[in-house]
C-alpha cells in the first residue's frame, strides 16, 4: 500500500509550510502539530500540579504544621485541583490523542475547521496561564477547593475572579474542541467508513464531543454567576439576599458530573485500541463498546446530584440520583466485560501499552466500585467529604484515565515521533508507577472510612499510619513518572527508528508512515473492511 | 453520509453550517442556566416576581420584540436575496436588521438608564430594602437582558462584517456561508428574546 | 463541494412568518390582562414556544433540512427540558 513507503516524504515535523521556524509551530493548523502542543503543555501543567500535589504530601505526613500552614494548604489544594481537572484531565485526552489520530483514523487530512483548532489551543493556553496568574496577582492564591462553593466563594477575600476566568476560557477552548471533533466526524470520514466502520477511539471521541458541546456552557454561564455574586452581589446563591447555596451546587455539578466522563471515555477508546492490537484479534462487542460510550454519555448527564447527598437536597432527589447513579455504571461494566473477552484466547504481546492497559482496568475498577459506595445514598453520608471519596476519584481518574493516557502515549509514541523507546525502561517505569499509585491512593480509602476527612491539613494522630504511607506512596510515584517521561524525552534522539506498524496494529494510523507526512495519506483510502479486520496481511508487524 | 472533503482550502457549507448549529446549542445551554436559575426562584417567589415585573415597561418590551422579529425576517430574506443574486436588496436587508438591532439597544440604553436612575441594580440600597424576591428578579432581569444584549452587539459587528463582504463581492451566490451563519447567529439572538419577554415582562 | 438543490425562502413565505409571530405575541401580550391563574406561567411558556418553533423551521430554515438536524435539535431541547424538571425533583419536594 503506496500510503505506508514514503522513505522520500517528509514527515509533519519537517513540514515546510507558510511560515518558517517557530512560527511554523505557533501558527500551524496542522492537527497533529497543534496535539503536540498541546502534549508539552499538559506535560509541563501535569509535572507543576503533580508537584503541588507532592507538597501537600508531605504536609500530611505529620499531624499540625508540617511545612507550611492552613492557608497555604488550602491555596495548594485549590490550585492542584483546578491545574489537574481544568488544564489536564479535562483536556488532554481530546486534545492531544484526539487531535492526532481522529482525522487520520477516520481516513481525513485534517479536522473540520483547522482554524478553530488553533484558536482553541489559545484559548487553552490563555486559561492555563490566568490559572497560574492566580497564585501571583495581588490578593493570594484561591482557597476555595476547585470546586468554587458558595458562599465562600463570593466572600472569600483571594484572587477567586482570576480562576474563575481562567475556568471560563478552558472551558470555552473545550467547547471549540468537541465541536470540532463532532462535525468532523459526521463530514470527514474516508469514502466507505460508514458510522459502523469507524474504530472505536473515534467513537468515544464523538460521544465526548457531545457532552463537551452540551455540558460546558452550563459551567460557564455559572462561572459568571459566581462573578457577579462576588463583584454586583445579585444575590442568587446568597441566603441573605434570598438566594439558594445549593442552587450553585447543582449548576456546578450539572457540568462537572458530565465532565468525568469527557475524561474517562476517550481514555476508555484508547485502551479498545490497544487490546485488539495486543491480542491480534478483533474487538468482542464492538456493538455493545459503541453503544455503552453512547450510554454513558447520554445517562452520566442525569447523575450529578449524587455530589450533593448530604446538602440539604430532597429525598426524592436522593433517590433518584442515587438510582441513576447505580445505573450508569452498567455501561462501564459491560465495556470491562468486552475488554477481558478481547484478550480471552488473543495471542498476547505483553508490551507496555498492554501493561498499563490492563492495570488501567484493574484501578479503574477499583474507583468504579467506590464509586458505587458512594452512590448508595446510606453509605455516602459516612463518607462524603473524607479521604475515601479522595481516594474514589484518583483511583478513577488518575488509576483510569491517567494510566490509560500513559497507555495511548506508549502506544502511539513510535507512530507520533518516528522513534521507539526503550521498553525496559518502560516496564521499570510502570512497575514503579503501579506500586507508588496504589501505594498513595490505597490507605486513603482506609483512613477515609475511619474519618479523616478532605481538604484538612491538620489530623486526628490515629490517621497518621495511613497518611505516612500514602506520603511514601507519592514519593514513589513521582519516581516513575519521571522515569517514565525521561524514557520518552531521551527515545527522541536515541530511540530506534520506528517502523509504520511496530505493534500489528489494524486501523488507519497505523498503515501511514511513523512520523505521518503532513497531509497523512498520499491517496485517501476507500475503506473495505471492518475497523478490527486481522484477517490478511492488512496487519503486518513490521519489526 | 459520507461527505468526503478533504479539501481544507474551501470548506463545503454543509459542515459549516452544521458546525455553526452546534455553536448555537452551547448558546441554548450558557442561557439555559439563567432560565433555571430563574425557574427555581420563579417558583420560590412568585407574588415577588409579579411585583417586580411591574417596574418593567411592558410596552418597551414589546416594541423591543417587533424590533427583534422584524430583524429576524430581514436577515432571512437577506439569503434569499443573495441566492437571487440581488446583490443591492440583500445589502438593503442586512443594513435593515443592522439598523433594527441598534433601535434593541437604544431601547435597552433607555430601559436600563431608567432603572439605574431609580438606583434599582444589584448591589443597591434600594434592591437591598425590596422584598427578597423582587431583589432576585432585578438580578435576574439585569443578568439576563445583559447577557443577551452583549450577544447582540457580537451579531451587530456579525452583520457589518457581512456588509463589508457583500458589498466587496466577498460573498456571493455561489458562496454566503458566512452570511447563512451569521444570520443563524441573529436568529438565536431572537430566539432568547421570545423566551426572556414573556418571563420578565408579561408576569404582572 | 456541494451542488445540492437548495431550497430558497420566497420573500412572501418570509413576510406571512412575521406576521404570523406578530400576531402571537399581540396573543401572548393580551393575556396577560387575562385572569388565568395558576396557568398564567405556562400559556406565556406555550406561546412562547410556538414563536420559538416558528422561527427555528421557516426563519432558521429547519423545515428544509435533514431529518437528522431536526432530531437533533429537538433531541437537545428535550435534554435541556430534562435538566430543569431532575432540578426540580429537588426543589418541589423539599
Amino acid at each position: 500500500m503506496s500510503n505506508s513507503e514514503s522513505g522520500t516524504q517528509l514527515s509533519y515535523l519537517q513540514h515546510p509550510g507558510k511560515y518558517k521556524g517557530i512560527l511554523s509551530w505557533l501558527l500551524t493548523t496542522d492537527h497533529k502539530r497543534i496535539a503536540l502542543l498541546y502534549f508539552y503543555c499538559v506535560i509541563v501543567f501535569f509535572f507543576i500540579a503533580a508537584i503541588l500535589g507532592l507538597l501537600m504530601r508531605v504536609e500530611l505526613f505529620a499531624p499540625g504544621q508540617t511545612i507550611m500552614g492552613p492557608q497555604t494548604y488550602n491555596g495548594l489544594f485549590t490550585i492542584h485541583g483546578i491545574i489537574m481537572i481544568f488544564v489536564i484531565v479535562i483536556p488532554a485526552l481530546p486534545a492531544i490523542f484526539g487531535n492526532f489520530f481522529l482525522p487520520i483514523m477516520l481516513g481525513a487530512r485534517d479536522v473540520a475547521f483547522p482554524r478553530l483548532n488553533l484558536f482553541s489551543f489559545y484559548l487553552y493556553l490563555t486559561g492555563a496561564i490566568l490559572g497560574v496568574l492566580s497564585q501571583f496577582a495581588g490578593d493570594g492564591p484561591p482557597d476555595t477547593g476547585w470546586t468554587f462553593y458558595v458562599p465562600y466563594s463570593a466572600q472569600s477575600s483571594t484572587n477567586v475572579i482570576f480562576a474563575l476566568t481562567a475556568a471560563f476560557v478552558l472551558g470555552f477552548s473545550s467547547i471549540l474542541t468537541g465541536l470540532n471533533f463532532i462535525v468532523t466526524i459526521h463530514r470527514l470520514r474516508a469514502p466507505g467508513m460508514g458510522w459502523f466502520k469507524m474504530p472505536l477511539f473515534p467513537w468515544a471521541i464523538y460521544a465526548t464531543g457531545w457532552i463537551q458541546v452540551l455540558a460546558t456552557p452550563i459551567i460557564g454561564i455559572t462561572l459568571l454567576m459566581v462573578i457577579a455574586e462576588r463583584v454586583l452581589h445579585i444575590g442568587f446563591f446568597d441566603p441573605a439576599l434570598g438566594g439558594d447555596p445549593v442552587l450553585f451546587q447543582h449548576l456546578f455539578w450539572i457540568y462537572s458530573h458530565p465532565a468525568v466522563y469527557i475524561m474517562i471515555l476517550p481514555a476508555m477508546g484508547i485502551v479498545t485500541e490497544i487490546f485488539p492490537t495486543f491480542s491480534q484479534k478483533p474487538v468482542f462487542g464492538y456493538t455493545a463498546i459503541l453503544i455503552s460510550s453512547l450510554a454513558i454519555a447520554f445517562v452520566g448527564y442525569f447523575v450529578w446530584g449524587h455530589h450533593m447527598f448530604t446538602a440539604g437536597i430532597s429525598y426524592g432527589s436522593r433517590w433518584f440520583f442515587s438510582f441513576l447513579t447505580f445505573l450508569v455504571a452498567v455501561p462501564s461494566a459491560i465495556k470491562v466485560f468486552n475488554w477481558v473477552s478481547t484478550m480471552y484466547g488473543g495471542s498476547i504481546d505483553l508490551k507496555p501499552p498492554l501493561l498499563y492497559a490492563i492495570s488501567f482496568i484493574f484501578l479503574f475498577m477499583i474507583g468504579g466500585f467506590t464509586g458505587i459506595t458512594l452512590g448508595a445514598v446510606a453509605a455516602d453520608v459516612h463518607v462524603h467529604d473524607t479521604a475515601f471519596v479522595v481516594a474514589h476519584f484518583h483511583y478513577i481518574i488518575f488509576g483510569g484515565m491517567g494510566f490509560a493516557t500513559f497507555a495511548g502515549i506508549h502506544y502511539w509514541y513510535p507512530k507520533m515521533f518516528g522513534k521507539m523507546y526503550n521498553n525496559r525502561i518502560a516496564n521499570i517505569a510502570w512497575g514503579i508507577n503501579f506500586a507508588g499509585f496504589n501505594l498513595l491512593y490505597f490507605p486513603q480509602f482506609i483512613i477515609g472510612i475511619q474519618g479523616m476527612p478532605r481538604r484538612y491539613f491538620d489530623y486526628l494522630p490515629q490517621f497518621q499510619t495511613g497518611q505516612i504511607i500514602s506520603t511514601i506512596g507519592g514519593f514513589v510515584l513521582f519516581t516513575g513518572l519521571v522515569l517514565m517521561v525521561y524514557n520518552f524525552i531521551r527515545s527522541i534522539k536515541h530511540g530506534a527508528i520506528a517502523p509504520s506498524n511496530p505493534w500489528g496494529g489494524v486501523t488507519l494510523e497505523w498503515q501511514i508512515p511513523s512520523p505521518p507526512p503532513h497531509e497523512n495519506f498520499d491517496t485517501i483510502p476507500e475503506i473495505k473492511h471492518p475497523p478490527y479486520f486481522f484477517g490478511n496481511n492488512s496487519n503486518t508487524k513490521n519489526e | 453520509m459520507t461527505h468526503p472533503d478533504n479539501n481544507s482550502d474551501h470548506m463545503d457549507s454543509q459542515t459549516g453550517k452544521f458546525g455553526m448549529w452546534i455553536f448555537l446549542f452551547t448558546e441554548l445551554f450558557l442561557f439555559g442556566g439563567l432560565f433555571l436559575v430563574y425557574a427555581v426562584f420563579r417558583a420560590n417567589y412568585s407574588e415577588d416576581f409579579h411585583k417586580a415585573a411591574r417596574e418593567l415597561n411592558a410596552f418597551i418590551g414589546t416594541l423591543n420584540t417587533v424590533f427583534l422579529l422584524v430583524s429576524s425576517m430581514t436577515v432571512a430574506m437577506s439569503l434569499t436575496a443573495i441566492q437571487k443574486k440581488q446583490k443591492n436588496l440583500a445589502l438593503f436587508l442586512v443594513l435593515t436588521t443592522l439598523f433594527l438591532a441598534a433601535l434593541f439597544m437604544l431601547n435597552k440604553y433607555f430601559e436600563w438608564s431608567h432603572k439605574f436612575h431609580f438606583k434599582l441594580y444589584p448591589g443597591s440600597e434600594v434592591l437591598k430594602n425590596l422584598a427578597r424576591g423582587e431583589l432576585l428578579f432585578f438580578g435576574l432581569y439585569f443578568m439576563m437582558t445583559g447577557l443577551h444584549a452583549l450577544h447582540v452587539l457580537v451579531g451587530m459587528v456579525l452583520l457589518s462584517i457581512n456588509i463589508v463582504k457583500i458589498q466587496t463581492r466577498r460573498i456571493t451566490s455561489q458562496n454566503y456561508l458566512l452570511l447563512e451563519n451569521s444570520a443563524l447567529y441573529w436568529h438565536l439572538v431572537d430566539l432568547i428574546w421570545i423566551f426572556l419577554f414573556p418571563l420578565l415582562y408579561l408576569i404582572t | 463541494m456541494d451542488h445540492e438543490e437548495v431550497h430558497v425562502s420566497s420573500y412572501a413565505s418570509l413576510a406571512k412568518v412575521l406576521v404570523a409571530l406578530l400576531i402571537l405575541t399581540t396573543i401572548s401580550v393580551l393575556a396577560t390582562g387575562w385572569h388565568l391563574g395558576p396557568i398564567t406561567a405556562a400559556v406565556a411558556l406555550v406561546i412562547a414556544s410556538i414563536k420559538v418553533g416558528t422561527v427555528i423551521t421557516y426563519f432558521m430554515h429547519m423545515k428544509f433540512e435533514s431529518l437528522f438536524l431536526k432530531l437533533l435539535v429537538t433531541g437537545v431541547f428535550f435534554i435541556f427540558a430534562l435538566v430543569i424538571i431532575i432540578t426540580f425533583i429537588d426543589y418541589l419536594l423539599r
